[in-house]
């Protein structure tokens, strides 16, 4: 049996309320009423397409055993490189063996359901046991019109294998046109888009049923084997509306999320799919669908095993984990659609070495430290000669990561002087449960969330983009884990 | 086993520059400053130097690599001139330098030069280097500024000993206000303005807890030293004048302990309570706040000369806010502290400030400190702190009266 054996959500914390967006941009664009509905999803400043991605494969290796990928995709159009392998940026962040198989697979909207079924092909065809697809973005919009409203950021990953299915694949069909409704030419930072009812009337409802017709006919199947029909359509009418004309009503079509966190690029066909399976029974039947440049439809079944997945955030969880943005300047600020002084002291910089990031990639990119084969202590950073003073062992030392140990905090500090796009800065030292210190970044919180012994995890940002060389630097900071959740356990 | 530098070396002279933001000269000219009035001090000529070291911290916006700033600018006649360099104790390792040279005997008569012009980067606060940070430091360390880094002092201590959060406050704001009271009465410091607790209190936050009364002043500046030996030093201002002695000279650097290892508690500098045992014993001092007449602590931030206290064995651990508050490091109080004004007031030109603490305890010490003179002193000590609480170098001199 060949299907999903894993999944893994990422939805950044920061929601946008579109009525604020909405009162914000009125006197310029009424028309988006239309749409002004809930709220979307909003990347921390920083937060971008392969942060989040990590994020999500991260959830997605919970109770999984990462040593057994064979290979990683990482899939969206809006990663940060255009030439130096994301993906492999991923692996890197993630401690993967390094005999794997990375590949970026980009340039449509369709792009993470084409990975999907590439994984689940390879591993069908006996090549590889198991494969991570990893689909992310984050997508730029102009300012005061409908697509920053319909469009959110998030991340999802799948990991496909033959063993422990939660989701047994048993088909797909793909067609591909060279439907334009969005283009977004190399080097251009917004789409361009055309007139949306053309959108509508010659894309959407036209080519997701061809691809649909196409699966059921290849499987002889029709909607009434179909107990969830998750596919991405911003537009919510006609999402219904070709549900309908499709044959799924009322329940079995997946929402298409608008209110909660809108149309998340890349990854929505795999986060619509994950908000089924959170709530899927063994037997449920799901047919997911990727639009963009044609269509790819897969149909699975889900089976005993979702019952036994370890626990993790997945979509659910980290809808429910938000802070909200609180105004649109703001927005506009963490976007890079306003110009904001921000002082000369934020002109220091220069090159990163890359070198030196070679040398040091496991520490940087995958917070591995190491640990002490004489007296057990773990290090961060990783060096030497053992950091203990009654120890001080020159011997040899083993990895150690800390991405996945929970820290608390020593001390800490709320910085109006450092260069901060949300100040104040907030750092401090935090010790991990099972010994290792570190200097950190705190994100994802504001003054008031930090005190001595409060509780931290460890999360993968972007650090710092160099206008100067297009160098885009990650590290990993540290969040605050919210109150309430311990005490929503009791 | 080495008995120390104690009674080794005689400061023959001195000299120091007004701090501040000495926008009409540059480095060079501030070298020059501080120089002449240390030569005319020490009453020797310039040919009578025979070797220097110079201290300067940030070269980047200063006077760029190496010691010929310094042979250059003082047009010293090929003699050996190192720069040193140790973050905030640098002044206080050229100073070090040079006395170890005259006591080694390898030279007669040296001199220890610290000078930094800070101002010229455009903005407020310390430069930021950015990737200058290092390579593999700036690929991964986090966004720290100075007083972001010692403001962690600030929670650490609290939280330790269980001081409610506006106790501190009050008692780093006692601090400032000494220092700022201090400060007023001398012409070379940088800021003169007396300042009141309330004010310190209500200023806006730079590094919670700090407000902008808690940081020191950046400043330009020039601070000198020119040192020999006790016999040396009779000689060229006759057997009945009052010499100042070097009595300690420590210093000590993390081992990464602090930032790495989870036994630190953030609340204290490890390196200080080492340094500061040393130079007791190398100077012959038991009792610290007896002993003392007075002191120049590292008061980059006023949490600094908190802790500090408690790390010098001055105050009791977990009461120094209390003695803070109530004066004991007044002008007036059980052992004076920062009575020129401190890097608070009288400024922080980084090469230049452990030489310019000195100055201040010399001064003290021949009775020349004008309105701000103690009575009677016989022992002073100054203190750097350079780096952050969790990461630092410590160091310490004593110098005192010389009675041999």
């Amino acid at each position: 049996m060949v299907g999903i054996t894993s999944y893994g959500g990422y939805i950044p914390k920061l929601r946008v309320d579109r009525m604020m967006m909405f009162q914000a941009a009125a006197w310029f664009a009424p028309a988006v009423i239309a749409v002004a509905q809930g709220e979307r999803s909003l990347c921390n400043w920083d937060e971008d397409a392969l942060s989040m991605a990590v994020e999500a494969a991260r959830d997605c290796l919970a109770g999984m055993d990462k040593s057994a990928l064979d290979a990683l995709y990482l899939c969206s159009t809006t990663l940060p490189y255009a030439d130096r392998q994301n993906s492999g940026i991923v692996k890197t962040a993630l401690n993967l063996k390094d005999a794997v198989v990375t590949a970026d697979m980009t340039a449509s909207q369709k792009a993470g359901t084409t990975g999907l079924i590439t994984a689940l092909d390879a591993v069908a065809g006996g090549q590889k046991k198991n494969i991570m697809v990893v689909a992310s973005d984050k997508r730029e919009s102009k300012a005061m019109y409908f697509y920053e409203m319909w469009f959110g950021d998030g991340a999802a990953a799948l990991c496909v294998g033959s063993e422990n299915v939660i989701a047994e694949f048993k088909g797909s069909h793909s067609v591909s046109h060279d439907f334009a409704d969005h283009y977004r030419g190399a080097g251009y930072k917004f789409d361009y888009m055309w007139e949306e009812r053309w959108a509508k009337d010659e894309g959407y409802t036209k080519i997701i049923p061809e691809a649909v017709k196409g699966l059921f006919a290849k499987l002889g199947i029709t909607m009434d084997d179909v107990d969830k029909f998750a596919f991405p359509c911003f537009f919510t009418r006609e999402h219904k509306g070709i549900a309908k004309a499709l044959g799924a009503e009322g329940a079995k079509l997946v929402d298409n999320m608008h209110n909660v966190c809108g149309e998340t690029g890349v990854a929505h066909p795999f986060v619509m799919l994950i908000s089924a399976l959170e709530k899927a029974k063994p037997g449920d039947r799901i047919l997911v669908c990727g639009f963009g440049q044609g269509c790819d439809a897969l149909y699975f079944q889900v089976t005993d095993e979702i019952t036994k997945l370890a626990p993790r955030k997945g979509v659910a969880g980290r809808l429910a984990d938000k802070r909200k943005m609180p105004n649109y300047q703001k927005y506009l600020k963490f976007r890079e659609l306003m110009e904001v002084e921000m002082g000369i002291r934020a002109e220091a910089g220069g090159q990163s070495a890359v070198s030196a990031l070679w040398r040091n990639r496991k520490m940087i990119t995958g917070l591995v430290g190491n640990q002490c084969r004489k007296c057990g202590t773990p290090q961060w950073p990783p060096m030497d000669i053992c950091v203990n003073p009654d120890c001080g062992d020159m011997g040899k030392k083993d990895d150690y990561e800390f991405s996945g140990k929970s820290a608390k905090i020593l001390t800490w500090t709320a910085d109006m002087l450092a260069v901060s796009w949300e100040p104040p800065c907030t750092y401090g030292l935090i010790d991990f449960d099972g010994g290792g210190r570190m200097i950190v970044d705190f994100t994802d919180c504001e003054q008031k969330d930090l005190a001595v012994g409060k509780e931290v995890r460890m999360t993968f940002r972007h650090r710092w983009f160099d206008k100067d060389r297009g160098y885009h630097g990650y590290s990993w900071k540290a969040v605050p884990v919210k109150e309430e959740k311990k005490e929503g356990a009791k | 086993m080495a008995d120390g530098i104690r009674d080794k070396v005689a400061i023959l002279g001195m000299g120091c520059t007004k701090f501040g933001e000495r926008w009409d000269v540059g480095p060079g000219e501030l070298m020059v400053e501080s120089f002449t009035e240390c030569l005319q001090d020490a009453q020797i000529e310039k040919k009578d130097i025979e070797a220097a070291w110079f201290g300067t911290c940030i070269e980047e916006v200063g006077v760029g690599k190496s010691a010929i700033p310094l042979s250059l600018t003082l047009r010293l006649p090929k003699i050996p001139v190192s720069r040193v360099e140790n973050y905030c104790a640098t002044g206080t390792e050229a100073f070090r330098g040079a006395v170890y040279a005259v006591a080694s005997g390898a030279c007669d008569i040296a001199l220890a030069l610290g000078a930094e012009e800070l101002k010229d980067t455009g903005y407020g606060g310390l430069p930021d280097l950015g990737a200058g940070s290092g390579p593999t430091n700036w690929l991964w360390f986090p966004n720290v500024t100075a007083p972001g880094g010692f403001a962690m002092l600030g929670q650490a201590y609290a939280h330790k000993h269980g001081v409610d959060a506006k106790d501190l406050k009050r008692a780093l704001a006692h601090i400032s206000a000494k220092s700022h009271a201090n400060g007023a009465k001398n012409p070379k410091a940088h800021l003169r303005k007396a300042v009141t607790v309330e004010q310190i209190m209500g200023a806006p936050i730079i590094a919670h807890p700090l407000g902008l009364f808690d940081c020191c002043g950046v400043s330009d500046g020039s601070a000198a030293a020119i040192v020999t030996t006790p016999e040396i030093a009779k000689k060229i201002k006759g057997a009945d004048a009052q010499l100042v002695s070097v009595k300690a000279l420590q210093l000590a650097c993390s081992s990464g302990e602090e930032m790495g290892y989870s036994k630190w508690d953030g609340s204290y500098f490890m390196t200080t309570r080492v340094a500061s045992k040393k130079a007791y014993a190398e100077a012959g001092i038991t009792d610290p706040r007896k002993e003392l007449s007075m002191m120049e602590v590292h008061d980059c931030f006023s949490v600094t000369e908190l802790v500090t206290m408690e790390d010098l064995w001055i105050s009791k651990e977990g009461e120094a806010w209390k003695d803070c508050i109530d004066g004991v490091y007044n002008i007036d109080g059980e052992v004076p502290c920062q009575v020129d004004g401190g890097l608070k007031c009288f400024g922080h030109p980084i090469g230049a400030s452990g030489i310019r603490m000195i100055y201040e305890m010399y001064l003290q010490l021949l009775g020349r400190a004008g309105e701000r003179q103690l009575k009677d002193p016989q022992l002073g000590l100054t203190h750097n702190l350079g780096g952050f609480p969790f990461m630092n170098v410590c160091s310490i001199s004593i110098v005192g009266r010389y009675d041999g």
